[in-house]
């Protein structure tokens, strides 16, 4: 077990394409810790260099107190799940599960036992001679951990773990997930574009864009206090309210209305200022009646989802969206108010958050 | 997403390369030594002829004689010497009835109507007539040669008794046609199976409604089916000009003859440089067949980046 | 209804028409070598295995089999163990100059044929002293080869996920045993395929052998079964027929055994 230290990384490839730029970040010792970002933020590099199977350009990796960064993959003492399992087709489970213990010289018998123990923990035990073929995703993915786990590594490294299975299938794997990682409290770095995902999982995460790490934080910290609009953006099942706005006094003017200055910008901001006013559906108090500091408009859309509903109200031609327990929802037309939460909502500023 | 985000493999030129980078951790010392034997070998036996025939045309290099042992440089007098034999005429003439008779009429049209006809059949008939076709196509030259040397036979072979004319002397005086119809029989099942998959492709759907807007039979290949394999039409004509135009089996029929009436380019050249003793002279004809194979091959190449 | 019919009555003419034309000149194959006395003329054969064991007692024609085994196997180990290694340093590591390398290679394999290549191989065998020697003809089909079977395989590398190879590389594996332990298992089908296809191509071959190999006792079964047919004097048809089918029928079984097993696939239509 191990802690995780990168400073400075860099990876540049040729042509100029900065994949990863000085990137400085500390992953303490068995923490299951989320990479989050578009495709092509380069999260997927990031860990590939961690795991030695790209080289940096720059700056250095860290992993326990010995730095790795020019040594080979198979020096790293890491394990990694790839994103389709690469579990070697031409092998059953016990070979499959066995084989970072041949790479390393242990015996047949010593081999075999360990495999069938770690394949036990797994629910495996039925399965152990069976080609990866025979297997369905959820199996081979638990046959993936099962060969990272027998290798008693320093740190997991996960791609995607679970973008290869259906929709089920995948709320059931997060939750299998996390329990094992909490019991093995192997540090652990995962990669995935769904923010749902990492949310749900990690203890802490990075949400990255275009080589960079645009913040880091606990999955609360983030859903609570994007520290930018890329991350207001990118996180939340539905999107946040992002509102041009401008300071009117101690109020703001957002969409032709007033709405009070939101608490963790109180005293920050100067009179006339433009800025962006953020605050999530779920944030969003909706009434049919007119209420203080509230959004009033018409009710252009409203979305189904599940035990709640997502209402879409033109706001003097602005779209504003509040989330609306079942039974309240209204009908396409109806006039309505929508009330952001004064403790949540949140001021932007050139894109970051104005804060204390 | 994989895609989106693995990068491409990096080069050595990243200033902080310590090992290397590709998927194996080989390295390009290993894989240089991993490429080396087999260019070696194809240096050696394939390109080192192909540059040394062309050297060759350009002396007066004999099998046997003075020149087979202090041959000179003759510059282009081999090359001048073939463009003005009427014998090289005469093959190449020979050659180009032999690519358009059995290629281009006969393998094509008739690969393409067995692949059409049998395009939505499953069952006996369909692994029939394909294993027939196929077989034809996988015996040995030598094997097959001899079979149609049998069937063409004046006296006793098969088909003067279906046709009931004993004593036609079908390689005799038709050699040619001979030739042309066995290499059609020989070499069908190639675009037969690329035409074949070609078909499979064809969105059933675009056809549906083909057939829904009332087109005929012939509506449908010329609006529907056409349009979709032209690219396969085109790989096959080159594909099998080129095998047909460098094919040595000719000689196994009829040896070139009677009197060099089937005398293709290849056939020629083993006549002249080998038989014959006229190595230069030889050398000279195989550049002229290098230099149509590379047109041909170059016109392949470019059709096949163009696809992707 | 009666244009349906016509259809159908045309179609089976066709048919019938095309199944005569393939079929009318492989009978003579199926017949005469169980005739007593076979000559051109297709006969109701009486079965006798007279004619087999006359090519058992004939001085050439087994060994001529034999001769082709080994040329065919020869030139499957070599071209396999070269087009692999070749393709997977290709496939996997950016060397310089890679993809001028490899239109190279597709160029050559296209234009340089046993053709347009006779003359010079046929000098450089005798300068080399590889008249007459199995080795040197291996070395040469070999070279004909390679560059198509390169091709074919780099296909069927490419078309193997990289991730399989980072896996055992994260775990500690070699290079070497990356090679044995993943790579190898992983393309065995396209092994496989390219065994198959050189062992079709050099068991049908004539051109080459007949060029290169002069001493009766090293020719292969192509040179022999043209010297029986042309040789002076009446061509001895037992012998001929009896000869033509055992040299034919391993092609054919391996062709069945191929397409059952994998399917007759394409490989870029590089060569047949």
């Amino acid at each position: 077990m191990a802690a995780i230290e990168l400073r400075g990384l860099t990876k540049v490839y040729p042509g100029g394409v900065k994949a990863l730029d000085s990137l400085d970040l500390v992953i303490p010792d068995g923490e299951f810790f989320a990479l989050l970002g578009p495709s092509g933020c380069g999260k997927t590099t990031l860990l590939r260099t961690l795991a030695g199977l790209e080289t940096a350009t720059g700056g250095s990796v860290v992993i326990g107190e010995r730095d790795v960064t020019g040594i080979q993959p198979g020096a790293r003492d890491v394990a990694m799940v790839f994103q389709d399992y690469a579990l070697f087709p031409h092998m059953n489970v016990t070979d499959n599960i066995a084989y970072p213990l041949r790479i390393k010289k242990v015996g047949k018998a010593e081999r075999q036992r360990k495999a069938a123990e770690v394949g036990a923990r797994l629910g495996l035990d039925q399965l152990m001679d069976r080609r990866p073929g025979q297997l369905s995703g959820g199996q081979q993915q638990r046959v993936a951990l099962a060969r990272v786990m027998a290798t008693q590594a320093q740190a997991f490294l996960f791609d995607e773990p679970l973008s290869n299975l259906d929709a089920r299938l995948r709320l059931e794997a997060r939750t299998f997930l996390k329990k094992l990682q909490r019991e093995l409290g192997v540090t652990t770095v995962f990669v995935t574009h769904d923010q749902a995902e990492a949310l749900a999982m990690a203890d802490r995460m990075a949400i990255m864009e275009a080589g960079h790490i645009r913040q880091i934080g606990t999955p609360a910290e983030v859903f609570q206090r994007p520290a930018n609009t890329f991350v207001a953006a990118f996180i939340g099942s539905t999107p946040m309210n992002l509102l041009d706005a401008a300071v009117r006094g101690d109020t703001l003017e957002v969409a032709g209305c007033k709405v009070p200055v939101p608490v963790s910008a109180e005293g920050l901001l100067t009179e006339g200022e433009r800025l962006v006013y953020g605050v999530r559906p779920e944030y969003t108090t909706y009434s049919a009646e007119p209420a203080e500091g509230s959004l009033g408009g018409r009710v252009s859309i409203v979305e189904n989802l599940g035990a709640s509903h997502l209402v879409t109200l033109e706001v003097n031609d602005v779209a504003v969206q509040a989330v609306v327990p079942e039974g309240d929802e209204p009908a396409v037309g109806d006039e309505g108010f929508a009330a952001p939460r004064r403790d949540r909502a949140l001021v932007y500023r050139d894109g970051e958050l104005v804060s204390a | 997403m994989a895609q989106a985000t693995s990068p491409p493999e990096a080069r050595d030129d990243a200033p902080a390369r310590r090992y290397s980078v590709d998927a194996a951790g080989l390295g390009r010392l290993r894989a240089g030594a991993f490429v080396a034997p087999a260019l070696a070998l194809i240096t050696v036996f394939l390109v080192f002829p192909a540059l040394w025939v062309i050297y060759l045309g350009l002396m007066n290099y004999r099998l046997t004689g003075v020149e087979a042992v202090n041959p000179k440089i003759v510059g282009a007098d081999n090359f001048i010497k073939a463009i003005s034999d009427p014998a090289f005429w005469d093959s190449t003439w020979l050659t180009f009835q032999f690519v358009l008779g059995s290629a281009v009429i006969g393998q094509v049209v008739l690969g393409f109507s067995i692949a059409w006809m049998l395009r939505d059949r499953r069952g006996t008939l369909k692994s029939v007539v394909e294993g027939l076709v196929i077989l034809a196509w996988i015996l040995p030259g030598a094997v097959v040669a001899f079979l149609w040397v049998a069937l063409l036979d004046r006296d006793s072979g098969t088909l003067n008794a279906l046709l009931g004319i004993p004593g036609f002397p079908w390689l005799l005086d038709h050699p040619m046609l001979s030739i042309i119809i066995f290499n059609t029989w020989r070499g069908t099942a190639f675009s037969m199976m690329l035409y074949g998959a070609a078909l499979g492709n064809v969105p059933p759907s675009h056809l549906e409604s083909a057939r829904l807007a009332g087109a005929s039979g012939w509506q449908q290949l010329r609006d529907v089916v056409f349009p979709h394999i032209r690219g396969h039409i085109l790989t096959n004509l080159l594909l099998i000009s080129l095998w047909t135009f460098n094919d040595f089996s000719p000689f196994l029929l009829t040896a070139g003859g009677p009197d060099g009436k089937s005398e293709v380019l290849a056939v020629h050249v083993y006549k002249v440089a080998l038989q014959g003793g006229d190595l230069g002279y030889g050398a000279a004809i195989s550049t002229i067949i290098l230099l149509i194979n590379l047109v041909v091959a170059v016109f392949y190449l470019r059709l096949l980046r163009s696809k992707k | 209804m009666t244009r349906f019919v016509a259809g159908r009555i045309g179609f089976y003419t066709l048919i019938a028409v095309l199944l005569a034309f393939f079929t009318i000149p492989l009978l003579w194959l199926a017949t005469a070598p169980f005739t007593s006395d076979p000559t051109y003329e297709v006969r109701m054969p009486d079965f006798t295995s007279e004619n087999f064991q006359m090519i058992i007692d004939h001085p050439y024609a087994l060994w001529s089999l034999v001769n082709s085994l080994v040329l065919a196997v020869g030139t499957a180990v070599l071209v396999v163990v070269l087009s692999a290694l070749a393709a997977y340093a290709l496939s996997r590591v950016r060397l310089p100059g890679r993809d001028a390398l490899l239109y190279a290679l597709l160029l050559l394999s296209s234009i340089i044929t046993g053709t347009a290549a006779m003359v010079p191989l046929f000098q450089l065998a005798i300068e080399l002293g590889l008249i007459d020697s199995q080795t040197g003809l291996i070395l040469i089909l070999s070279g004909g080869l390679l560059p198509a079977a390169i091709f074919m395989i780099k296909d069927f590398m490419d078309s193997t996920p990289k991730s399989y190879e980072e896996s055992a590389r994260v775990f500690g594996a070699s290079p070497l045993q990356i090679v044995r332990h993943v790579v190898v298992p992983l393309v065995r089908p396209g092994l496989a395929t390219i065994a198959v296809w050189t062992i079709a191509n050099v068991w049908g071959n004539f051109l080459m052998p007949f060029l290169l190999l002069s001493d009766v006792e090293k020719q292969p079964a192509a040179v022999i079964m043209y010297t029986l047919y042309t040789e002076g004097g009446q061509a001895n048809l037992k012998v001929l027929s009896t000869f033509g089918l055992l040299y034919s029928v391993p092609v054919v079984l391996m062709y069945l055994f191929v397409s059952k097993k994998y399917g007759f696939r394409f490989h870029g239509g590089i060569k047949r």
